[in-house]
């Protein structure tokens, strides 16, 4: 296991891509200090900012506030990340696999177009969680992210598969664009849900407010919700799914498949 | 060799290669969960006249299963694998999509190779059906009238020996069921094997081939029935005392399966009224699996 303590919170963002179990899994103690990170525009080297114990390890523990730190695990394949606070921007964006755990908030674009894995934070997100980067056609194509908290906007924005969970409500637009993928909000979300979005899964635990261009389908049991109840279960969360659902269809200004399922229980 | 005064022939089962696939049905009840398997297990006895054999494996308890429901595990087994990949087509769409809450799901998910099944089934759904990929696998909702049909893409499919036997040689028909009963009771609590044929026992054994009908794959097994004993045509496998025989088939995942599900059933099947077990073989030229009674008991 590697530890690293953040020495200070840095003034401005610093981009440590090189935080990952792919790096740091072959390096010395001293190679690892000397990885460079970005501090703006200033290249500058890890030990500079972080004290680093242990060597050559796919298992990384960061301690300190490291919320203006940003691409941590960017595009990891394998081991494992666990940040014992708060982490910046881009935590696991393109991640191929691996697990990432954080113990306080993220900011935005956790896991954008991630491809396998598994990200799970406890605190609250940001927006753009499993997203499309600006431009990109597809947002996350698999793996998995647990946010236990709330999140901000665009959650799973243009995502293609996969599976997002958000604890807490959600803001504007999750499912934007949605292209295959599930999402699961525990706690409901803010306006807009699904807008555009052209196939996938919404399923609310809660009742929504839903654009006019989604449609009132049926009340049923899914039954493919079960497998991902029993999946789930394995990180601690309970999806109810001896239960039934409201299911729309849009988004019809697309004119979309997709689907939002809404827990009856919740009614 | 002697068991409980029941004579054990020293000879072997031969049996041979095949390819087989589990399938997971789920339903909200095990009742309607045992009806589709029951379905699609029908008229599935010999790989000769119905292109495939397959039994039911196991109930499987809620737990047991990937939706969490009451559940059935049944074994499939056909010759190769292209064979077998269109009888799950055909049985998973006429047996379990029409089946009322029914899901179906892969068993056998290490089996090395794969054949489609839901992802060419997913046609049903005349494009309003929608697939889900979740923790490596593909499953397709395909919507019916009842509500949607849940099926996984691909099964596994593994190489399998099916053919395992032994006959049960008894004084009268009586016995003969009853220790053909008692075989079949222990033999399917036996782990990946099934007893394809109905009631797992069957009372028409057969050779290759036919005496008089030159174009026939399989016909009576004449040196085995009573009723031909005295003729001259007929060279009698039947020893004194011998009045009716019944044969048991077992077809498993692999040797060790076929293995325990004969000893214990041979060991069963030894009870009063019956005179000598023994078992079918070609004299090695059939199959390359051989289960030999003797080493089966000792």
């Amino acid at each position: 296991m590697i530890t690293l303590t953040l020495k200070e919170e840095p003034s401005v963002p610093l981009e440590a891509e090189m935080l990952s179990p792919d790096v740091t899994m072959k390096l010395t103690n001293e190679e690892i200090r000397r990885l460079p990170v970005y501090l703006g525009k200033r290249q500058r080297q890890v030990d500079d900012f972080f004290t680093v114990d242990g060597e050559a390890s796919d298992r990384l523990e960061i301690h300190g506030d490291a919320g203006r730190v940003k691409w941590i695990g960017r595009g990891m394949t394998r081991g494992r990340i666990t940040i014992r606070g708060r982490a910046g921007m881009h935590v696991g964006a393109y991640m191929k696999g691996g697990a990432i755990e954080v113990e306080g908030d993220v900011s935005d674009w956790l896991g954008a177009e991630m491809s396998g894995g598994v990200i799970r934070v406890h605190g609250n997100a940001g927006g753009q969680v499993g997203a499309a980067y600006r431009g990109s056609l597809s947002g996350m194509t698999d793996g998995t992210v647990i946010v236990d908290g709330s999140a901000g906007l665009e959650v799973g924005m243009r995502m293609k598969r996969g599976t997002i969970v958000v604890g807490k409500p959600a803001r504007d637009f999750a499912g934007l664009q949605m292209k295959g993928g599930t999402i699961v909000l525990c706690g409901g979300a803010e306006l807009r849900t699904g807008a555009w979005m052209n196939r996938g899964t919404i399923v609310s635990l809660t009742p929504l407010q839903l654009l006019p261009t989604f449609g009132y389908a049926s009340t049923y049991n899914p039954t493919f919700l079960r497998l991902y109840a029993r999946y789930l279960s394995a990180f601690g969360l309970a999806l109810p799914a001896d239960a039934s659902y409201q299911r729309y269809t849009g988004d019809a200004a697309v004119p979309g498949k997709g689907e939002i399922l809404v827990w009856n229980g919740a009614a | 060799m002697e068991r409980r005064g029941v004579r054990i022939v020293d000879t072997f089962a031969e049996a041979f290669d095949m390819r087989a696939a589990r399938v997971l049905i789920t339903a909200a009840s095990p009742r309607w969960a045992h009806t589709a398997a029951q379905s699609m297990t029908g008229f599935a006895t010999s790989v000769i006249g119905c292109k495939v054999e397959a039994g039911i494996e196991a109930d499987l308890v809620s737990h047991h299963t990937p939706d969490g429901r009451p559940g059935v595990s049944v074994l499939l087994f056909g010759f190769d694998v292209e064979g077998l990949a269109a009888r799950l087509l055909d049985r998973v769409g006429q047996t379990v999509l029409t089946c009322p809450t029914t899901a179906c799901f892969d068993g056998l998910p290490e089996a090395p190779d794969r054949v489609i099944v839901g992802g060419l089934l997913r046609h049903f759904g005349d494009r309003y059906q929608s697939s889900k990929f979740l923790d490596g696998r593909r499953y397709w909702r395909i919507p019916v009238m009842e509500g949607e049909f849940l099926v996984q893409e691909a099964f596994g499919v593994q190489k399998a020996i099916g053919g395992g036997n032994f006959l049960i040689l008894a004084q009268d028909q009586p016995a003969a069921l009853e220790a053909a009963e008692a075989a079949v009771a222990v033999m399917r609590r036996t782990a990946g094997v099934v007893l394809p044929f109905p009631g797992g026992v069957v009372r028409a054994g057969s050779k290759i081939g036919a005496k008089h009908y030159k174009k026939l794959v399989a016909s009576t097994n004449d040196a085995y029935c009573p009723t031909l004993r005295a003729r001259d045509d007929v060279t009698t496998q039947l020893p004194d005392g011998v009045n009716s025989v019944l044969e048991i088939v077992v077809d498993g995942l692999d040797h060790q399966a076929i293995e325990d599900a004969l000893r214990t059933g041979i060991d069963a099947a030894c009870r009063p009224g019956v005179v000598e077990i023994t078992a079918g073989n070609y004299g090695g030229k059939l199959g390359k699996h051989q289960f030999h009674l003797h080493a089966l008991l000792s």
